[in-house]
């Protein structure tokens, strides 16, 4: 292992706290943390912070099925691209992550293209149908060790299903990830059902839609004690839901994209489908909810919900365009904007939304840790004032549907370390 | 150039002219090019009537759908068409216009005409004539010759639409 | 500068009552001194590109460029199976290729027309898009409701129906409040969008309230698939609470006049007696159709750049 180089990043901030100090890594952890520190490689660091690396629990990687979106090989570079140590690939690719076999798959593609750790999801449902439970803990058995389970893309409506799904994976620790969409209340939906929507003409999804299913299956881990994870909530009853739930005391936790972060519907006046994605863009008090709660921990995690599409399902009428957005290489960025920037959180609390947090509700060991002599050294260089506009021709996605395209945002991914090793540099792969 | 008593006195002479030439002016209709076109056109039947006692019919023709110059500019607001119950077939239909200069705006009248019916003949009243004519286009019946310059402009005020009857020589327009 | 007519939003007053009077003068021209054919629009080209199934609206369009001279391509693209979305650009280009001025488009997905002007160079005419808008029905309705009520400003309209799924209700409902008209929607609740009190117009359940005050009523199109969709009971509850019979039409002042966009669904939202009746202006509506869509490419291709619309 020692024939490993050594990396001493200069002159970094730990959290952005404190003082600046030298950082040295070697075969795969912190080996020291000090002033004066020399390695075979040295990164300047100085003016940057050092966080974990990012821990991204909603990842679309397309592979197995739509490579020409997406594959595990370009997804993870843009993981890396946007200070991601570990992402946690979605079941919905085809065919569906619902057995041991596809989820060993993309885990292994994860593994040999080493630019980030792919931690598979496994499907609730067999092929997210949501009718019969797909062998969950094979999976979880499997070399993937699958904790999160989802049927993401879809929602597990059936009441009955939900709450077995959340008893069944108590056996294993398991957490079931809810993408929160009532279906009959959202039967060919396409934007924030409000204003926008009655004049725009296009069938609304309503904010009831997705906060019944959440106040449902509160109420049913509230019942049966299993571990209810919301996918990519968005509107402010959803949050005053978590909030309510946590009060009770119930495992219940959370996660907010960074769309949502920072976009309303008022972006989707131009028909133009780049900001067509589900759960939709919602209103200003949406968004400013939404902060609120990711600010004072009622929302436990950033979750990019990445979803690249090739361009044809995207440069097409609102009505037949596919939803989603990508977001791994902009989410430190936009939640830099729209929390750090605005005086809402610190550094040290970005660390725990985006690192510590989503890697204990993913049971993952070797991510989200301290920054601290002896750990992996899974580690992003953030350069808080970089200064840059957002190309969507220049990421390392295979897809270019980034609704940020033209932003101008501050802090940019100097530097990603996956177990000491460079994965990223200056926001490119390395 | 003109006052309005000598304004006056021109469109007299013009409606003895328009008499004179027409035998009469039987089966004759005034059609007025708008919008000083169409009130000219209306004096020029006032007078006819306190001459002769003859109701002569009046109307007007909008030539902006048949202008040459429309693709140069951005589309106008169309001004009113409005024939005379009997129409213009087999009729001496005499246009009246304003001022009379590049004959571009005959051409179109006269391309308008054609679409409403078939005239006996067509002839031409101008209350002015500027000269640099780029068409061969003549006057029938002429109020006042004014030979100008290019540069320079030529206003036709009407009590009608500007207050007070006027013909004025002003430089060119910036 | 090419501008398009996609939305009644993008009209100013000055621009609908620009539309309006040369719509009066062109059908003046048409109806009256019988000029069946204006040399306007010599040598430009329109293309109709039909999304979606329309005899009525594309015959009026395609009239409408005819006698202004232009040439006009008929492009039936119903859509193709597998990918609606390449059809839409595919198509776009190719019309581009073939130098196209303006484009009339009818689509089933709102914002279709939205989509197509950012494609293509020349000016883009929405002909009715999903269940967004349709502005050059709303233009012929105030052309007829001025043309039978001699004003729009202070009129009182009323439209009855399915205004959630309607994309004639959202244009009137813009265009009529530029031109000072004041609306009022009736529709059962579950008819009416979310976000409708944002609207420029007054909501009401209740027709029978409504009638006696209004001068122009409008009666919607309901489709008989909604049933289905549970928002409302049966066709024949809905016709006894929102359905203009003969009994509604006497509560109406005597110069009301009964709209209706057509296709009608008799003895639905609409009696046989009523739409045939005096008041009626359903057969006004179609011949004003095609001077008030003359006026609109007139105005949007007749010069060096358009007159009205917007620039996308």
């Amino acid at each position: 292992m020692s024939s490993h180089p050594s990396t001493v990043i200069k002159n970094v901030t730990l959290y952005g706290e404190g003082d600046p100090v030298d950082v040295l890594m070697q075969d795969g952890v912190i080996a020291e943390i000090g002033s004066g520190l020399s390695g075979d490689e040295e990164v300047d660091a100085t003016g940057c912070l050092l966080l974990p690396g990012l821990v991204d629990l909603h990842t679309h990687l397309r592979e197995p099925g739509r490579e020409d979106a997406e594959t595990v090989d370009t997804g993870t570079q843009a993981a890396a691209a946007g200070g991601f140590t570990a992402v946690h690939a979605m079941a919905n690719t085809t065919p569906v992550a619902d057995t041991a076999g596809v989820v060993e798959q993309v885990w292994r593609l994860g593994q040999q293209h080493g630019h980030c750790d792919v931690f598979p999801v496994g499907a609730v449902t067999v092929g997210l149908e949501g009718k019969e439970m797909a062998e969950l803990g094979t999976m979880a058995d499997s070399a993937a060790r699958v904790r999160v389970f989802s049927d993401d893309g879809k929602c597990v409506s059936d009441a009955s299903l939900m709450r077995r799904a959340l008893e069944y994976v108590k056996a294993f620790d398991g957490v079931i990830a809810q993408h929160a969409q009532e279906p009959r209340l959202t039967d060919g939906a396409q934007m924030n059902e409000g204003v926008n929507s009655s004049l725009l003409g296009l069938t609304g999804w309503p904010a009831v839609a997705e906060e019944a299913i959440i106040a449902r299956d509160c109420l049913l881990t509230g019942h049966v004690g299993g571990r209810l994870h919301v996918c990519h909530l968005s509107t402010a009853g959803s949050v005053e839901l978590i909030r309510w739930a946590k009060g009770k005391g119930w495992d219940v936790t959370a996660e907010v994209t960074p769309h949502h972060l920072l976009l309303t519907d008022d972006a989707c006046c131009g028909y133009d489908p780049t900001f067509k994605v589900n759960p939709p863009l919602r209103t200003q008090a949406d968004v400013d909810a939404v902060r609120e709660g990711l600010a004072d921990g009622t929302i436990d995690a950033v979750a990019t919900d990445h979803a690249p599409h090739a361009l044809e399902d995207k440069e097409t009428e609102w009505g037949a365009a596919a939803m989603g957005m990508t977001g791994l290489e902009t989410a430190l960025a936009v939640v830099a904007s729209t929390m750090v920037e605005t005086g809402r959180l610190t550094w040290r609390q970005v660390a725990d939304r985006m690192s510590e947090t989503p890697a204990r509700i993913g049971r993952l060991e070797g991510h989200g840790r301290p920054l601290a002599v002896g750990e992996p050294a899974n580690v992003v260089v953030v350069d808080p004032a970089a200064g840059w506009v957002v190309d969507a021709a220049a990421m390392a996605s295979r897809s270019r549907n980034t609704p940020f395209a033209g932003h101008q945002l501050q802090a940019r991914v100097k530097a990603t370390f996956l177990r000491g090793s460079l994965t990223a540099r200056e926001g490119k792969p390395a | 150039m003109l006052d309005a008593p000598a304004l006056s006195r021109v469109v007299d002479r013009m409606a003895h002219e328009l008499l004179e030439k027409t035998g009469g002016g039987a089966d004759v209709v005034l059609l007025g090019i708008p919008t000083r076109g169409t009130h000219l056109a209306r004096r020029l039947a006032q007078r006819v009537q306190a001459f002769e006692g003859l109701t002569v019919p009046t109307g007007s023709l909008d030539v902006t759908l048949y202008r040459d110059d429309l693709r140069m500019k951005s589309p106008r607001a169309l001004e009113e068409t409005d024939v005379p119950a009997d129409g213009v077939d087999g009729k001496l239909v005499v246009l009246v216009d304003d001022v009379l200069f590049s004959g571009r705006t005959v051409r179109a009248a006269l391309d308008a005409l054609a679409d409403l019916g078939r005239p006996r003949a067509v002839q031409l009243a101008v209350l002015v004539d500027r000269g640099h004519r780029e068409l061969p286009i003549r006057p029938d019946y002429v109020g006042k010759n004014i030979p100008t310059s290019l540069r320079e402009t030529i206003h036709v005020q009407l009590s009608e639409t500007d207050g007070a009857d006027a013909v004025l020589l002003g430089p060119a327009a910036s | 500068m090419n501008r398009h007519l996609l939305s009644a939003a993008d009209l100013s007053l000055e621009d609908a009552t620009l539309i309006l009077d040369t719509a009066a003068e062109l059908a003046e021209l048409t109806e009256r001194a019988t000029v069946k054919k204006l040399p306007t629009l010599r040598g430009r080209t329109v293309v109709n590109l039909f999304f979606e199934d329309s005899t009525r609206t594309k015959t009026s369009f395609e009239l409408a460029a005819k006698r202004l001279s232009a040439d006009v391509i008929n492009f039936a693209a119903k859509g193709s199976s597998v990918s609606k979305g390449e059809t839409l650009k595919d198509t776009a280009l190719t019309l581009e290729a073939m130098g196209s001025d303006a484009v009339v488009i009818r689509h089933s997905w709102s914002g279709a027309p939205v989509n197509l002007a950012r494609i293509v160079r020349g000016s883009v005419v929405n002909a009715g898009d999903g269940t967004h808008e349709h502005p050059t029905q709303a233009l012929l309705d105030a052309f007829t409701m001025r043309q039978k009520l001699g004003r729009l400003e202070g009129l009182k309209v009323t439209i009855v129906g399915d205004i959630l799924h309607s994309r004639v209700a959202r244009s009137n409902v813009l265009l009529l409040k530029t031109l000072g008209a004041e609306v009022t929607l009736v529709a059962p609740p579950t008819l009416l969008p979310t976000g409708v009190d944002t609207w420029p117009a007054e909501v009401s359940y209740d027709l029978d309230a409504v009638l006696p005050k209004s001068d122009v009523v409008m009666m919607l199109r309901v489709q008989r698939e909604r049933m289905g969709a549970a928002y409302f009971p049966s066709a024949r509850e809905y016709s006894r609470r929102y359905g203009l019979d003969v009994d509604r039409v006497r509560q109406l002042q005597d110069h009301t006049i009964v709209m209706h966009p057509g296709p009608m669904v008799r003895g639905m939202e609409i009696a046989s007696e009523v739409a045939d009746g005096l008041r009626s202006t359903i057969q006004d509506q179609v011949a004003n159709g095609v001077s008030v869509r003359m006026a609109v490419l007139y105005l949007l291709l007749g010069g060096s750049e358009s007159a009205i619309g917007s620039e996308q």
